[in-house]
């Protein structure tokens, strides 16, 4: 093993209130909002309507477009609305509503191909594509464009089992629990991509994990070795985990697949495994309920699109205090206020903060103590960046490059002014791409009115 | 349950932060001087701890005064001002008479710090600035006594006065210091000189400490040192380089410098190269001033002059951009000649 990327932080993990928790089936929940967007790209379009009977991974949305994913219902039973519902991201989203006739009526269409042995790359890509499989590590990029954007450029396949992100467990247990799954995911990745040696990446806090792994590996001669990576946030960031791997870095702009890199998180791999062995698609996930908030911390087969209302009270509800409530983990991870927002296919924790966790000041000020720059794995140097942001000189932040941020929040979590870094780039980049988009329509503009003359 | 009653709060991610908050990092810097202020009272008495507390006290009135009078928040809680406080005591005579050590307190505050807009705002180190500005009493700023001296907390001081090392330093008189004062003396700090400053031992450990807690990086206090170290064994004066090497280490206000004061986070560069090339500065011009100077103790300013350089520094010395490796780099200049 391996180089390390620069930068990063130990906060600590949290994880000993969930790591040894059996992965719990939540119990059936009464309906399910399945949204139409649980991924980047296009959303779908709901291919089903209101009173039409459901069956457990029959697709009630259709891909759009060549960058998306189809979802699949979750649970058997009524379409009772077709309509926009509250969503993760905060918003109304179009959702497909079932109602559970708690019978989990599987659909007769999802099953197995004849000869999963003997099928070519476009046919597994197609099935990946269909399957409606997308990066489950949360950040949901369809997993099918992603293989097929790679293939003849990746020499190297890692599979992301670090889980750097505190509290969260979700992945840890998947691979303690069903690594035979992983496995048949690594040999199908391995076939796709003509590699002779999958990395699967696991952070040294879940030795157990690796430790099984390497013996699945061994017993089944998988193509495959396990590293052991120092727990490092963000040591799971794709691009970070890339160059602890190989010692490349992702060109600015790029993908890793522009240094012959691929990265699959291993519930994702997981996933590729069942839709092609056994053809289902992906209905359910692993979550996390954990946190300072929570009454009894869970691992949690739930199926997608279950009201994160039912997650909790599943895990004895939350305490009287607590003031957030987060999906994701504490450093990348969304708000959420209405707890009828579902579940969807990146969700892998739910978290509820009762503690003093936040720490924030009312009056944060910088004493340009560095330590943003040191903590930064993307080499920027935040301390600049905020400066320019606050006083408005965009030219100056885009020279910053702010736009390589991956938004990790690690100079943020290390700041002892307690400042907004991280939220502030966040808005600066968004004043850039705004600026961007402007100059260019009145460059199309101007363009068009001089072709009028 | 209903989640609906729960007071929930929104903001955007991360959701956690590290317990060490300035007013955190600040307190372990005053933990680190309390040994150096320990051997103070040892050295010159119960004075030591009665300037300290003073220039304590006056610096955080200070800084609550001008914060109130001009309508901003209370920044006392954060504990600079404290730091400041302490520093400003460390780098007097113990003999300083109270009225010049509170108008040195005043400086550093009100015009070194919050004229330029409070913590992290400044340019200068406030403490430095201040003892700048006291040396205008330049009897009082160099009234040595003798270690191990009494001297009374109130009332005229008639303690006897003695040469420090670095005056002897400063007339080439290695032969005479090593008479006065053994290296072991120097090391431990029973010796002349501003009552922070002469106990090597103790600012080690505490500038240990510091490392240990990750407050500081090693870059500034090694390049520092070994800027000075270096410099004064390639041209030693007398013929004894190791000596006199050893002796312009542990004299004057070095480890002090090295430790607590060119560390400062808000007159330093914020990468690690930059801070090494800042340290490498401040020894430079610390064995310009020692050499060549008419003072014979050059730390002081040679760390403000450093601070001046900051903006420079951090200007041109930046971290490689991720992903524009030099092999990156190779092959765009090829493709560019194509």
């Amino acid at each position: 093993m391996a180089q390390a990327f620069f930068g990063g932080i130990h906060p600590n993990d949290m994880k000993a209130a969930t790591n040894k928790k059996p992965i719990e089936k939540l119990p059936p929940p009464a309906r399910v909002v399945i949204p139409m967007s649980m991924h980047i790209g296009a959303p779908c379009k709901p291919c089903v309507k209101k009173g039409d009977q459901v069956t457990v991974g029959q697709m009630v949305g259709e891909a759009a477009a060549f960058v998306s994913a189809p979802v699949h219902a979750s649970i058997s039973g009524t379409v009772v609305a077709v309509e926009p519902r509250i969503h993760f991201n905060g918003l109304p989203v179009m959702s497909v509503v079932i109602e559970n006739d708690f019978n989990d009526t599987p659909c007769p269409e999802a099953v197995p191909p004849e000869n999963p042995d003997s099928l070519t790359v476009e046919q597994l890509t197609d099935i990946v594509r269909k399957s409606g499989i997308v990066g489950m590590g949360g950040a949901t990029f369809p997993t099918s464009v992603k293989i097929s954007s790679g293939l003849g450029k990746v020499d190297t396949v890692i599979i992301n089992g670090s889980e750097c992100e505190p509290y969260i467990t979700s992945d840890h247990r998947y691979m303690l629990e069903y690594p035979e799954e992983i496995i048949g995911g690594v040999k199908l990745l391995a076939k796709i991509f003509g590699v002779d040696k999958v990395h699967i990446a696991v952070e040294a806090n879940k030795q157990n994990a690796a430790d099984l792994l390497r013996l699945k590996v061994e017993e089944e001669k998988a193509p495959a070795v396990v590293d052991v990576l120092h727990c490092r946030y963000p040591q799971g960031a794709e691009k970070q985990l890339c160059q602890s791997i190989t010692g490349r870095q992702v060109p600015p702009g790029g993908l890793p697949a522009a240094i012959g890199c691929a990265v699959f998180n291993v519930v994702t791999t997981a996933a590729i495994y069942r839709a092609v062995y056994l053809g289902k698609p992906v209905t359910h996930r692993v979550v996390t309920v954990s946190g300072s908030g929570v009454n009894e911390p869970k691992n949690l087969l739930c199926p997608i699109g279950t009201p994160i209302r039912e997650l909790l009270d599943a895990c004895g509800g939350v305490k009287k205090e607590t003031f957030k409530i987060m999906m994701g983990g504490p450093m990348m991870g969304h708000v959420q206020y209405d707890m009828e927002a579902p579940i969807g296919k990146g969700t892998n924790a739910i978290l509820a903060f009762a503690g003093d966790e936040e720490r924030t000041e009312e009056y944060p000020a910088c004493i340009r103590c560095g330590k943003c720059v040191s903590v930064c794995p993307m080499h920027l140097q935040p301390v600049f960046m905020y400066q320019y942001e606050r006083a408005g000189k965009l030219e100056e932040l885009e020279k910053a490059n702010v736009l390589d941020c991956i938004e990790c929040g690690a100079c943020t979590y290390i700041c002892p002014g307690r400042l907004h870094l991280v939220q502030t780039f966040r808005t600066g980049k968004q004043k850039i791409m705004n600026a961007r988009a402007a100059a260019k329509a009145a460059a199309e503009a101007a363009a068009k009115a001089a072709e009028a003359k | 349950m209903d989640y609906r009653d729960l007071n929930l709060t929104g903001s955007s991610s991360p959701h956690i932060r590290t317990k060490d908050g300035t007013g955190h990092i600040m307190g372990e810097v005053m933990l680190a001087m309390v040994p150096a202020l320990g051997f103070a009272v040892y050295n010159f008495g119960w004075r030591a701890l009665v300037n300290t507390a003073v220039s304590i006290l006056a610096c955080c009135g200070f800084e609550w005064l001008y914060r109130a009078a001009m309508k901003k928040n209370n920044t006392v809680p954060d504990l600079s001002a404290a730091v400041t406080g302490m520093l400003i005591a460390f780098v007097c005579p113990v003999t300083i008479p109270y009225w010049i050590l509170i108008i040195g307190d005043c400086f550093a505050i009100v015009i070194v710090k919050q004229l330029f807009g409070g913590i992290g705002k400044n340019f200068l180190n406030p403490a430095l600035a201040a003892r700048a500005f006291m040396l205008s009493w330049a009897g009082a700023m160099t009234n040595w006594v003798c270690p191990r001296a009494s001297v009374p907390i109130w009332g005229a001081v008639d303690a006897a006065t003695a040469a420090t090392p670095m005056s002897y330093l400063h007339a080439n008189n290695l032969a005479g210091l090593t008479e006065t004062y053994s290296l072991g003396d120097m090391f431990v700090g029973v010796i002349g000189g501003s009552m922070g400053e002469v106990s090597a031992l103790c600012l080690l450990l505490g500038g240990l400490f510091l490392l240990y807690r990750k407050v500081i990086t090693w870059c500034i206090p090694v390049s520092y040192i070994g800027t000075v170290a270096v410099l004064t064994f390639i041209f030693p004066r007398g013929n004894d380089p190791v000596t006199w090497m050893l002796y312009n280490l542990l004299g004057g206000g070095l480890m002090l410098g090295a430790f607590f004061m060119a560390t400062d986070y808000v007159t330093s560069p914020v990468s690690k190269r930059g801070q090494a090339i800042f340290g490498v500065g401040c020894g430079l011009i610390t064995v310009f001033i020692r050499y060549f100077g008419s003072y014979n103790e050059g730390v002081c300013y040679a760390i403000l002059l450093m601070n001046l350089t900051v903006w420079l520094i951090d200007r041109n010395v930046k971290p490689s951009r991720f992903g524009v490796t030099k092999a990156a780099k190779s092959k765009e200049k090829e493709a560019a000649a194509k």
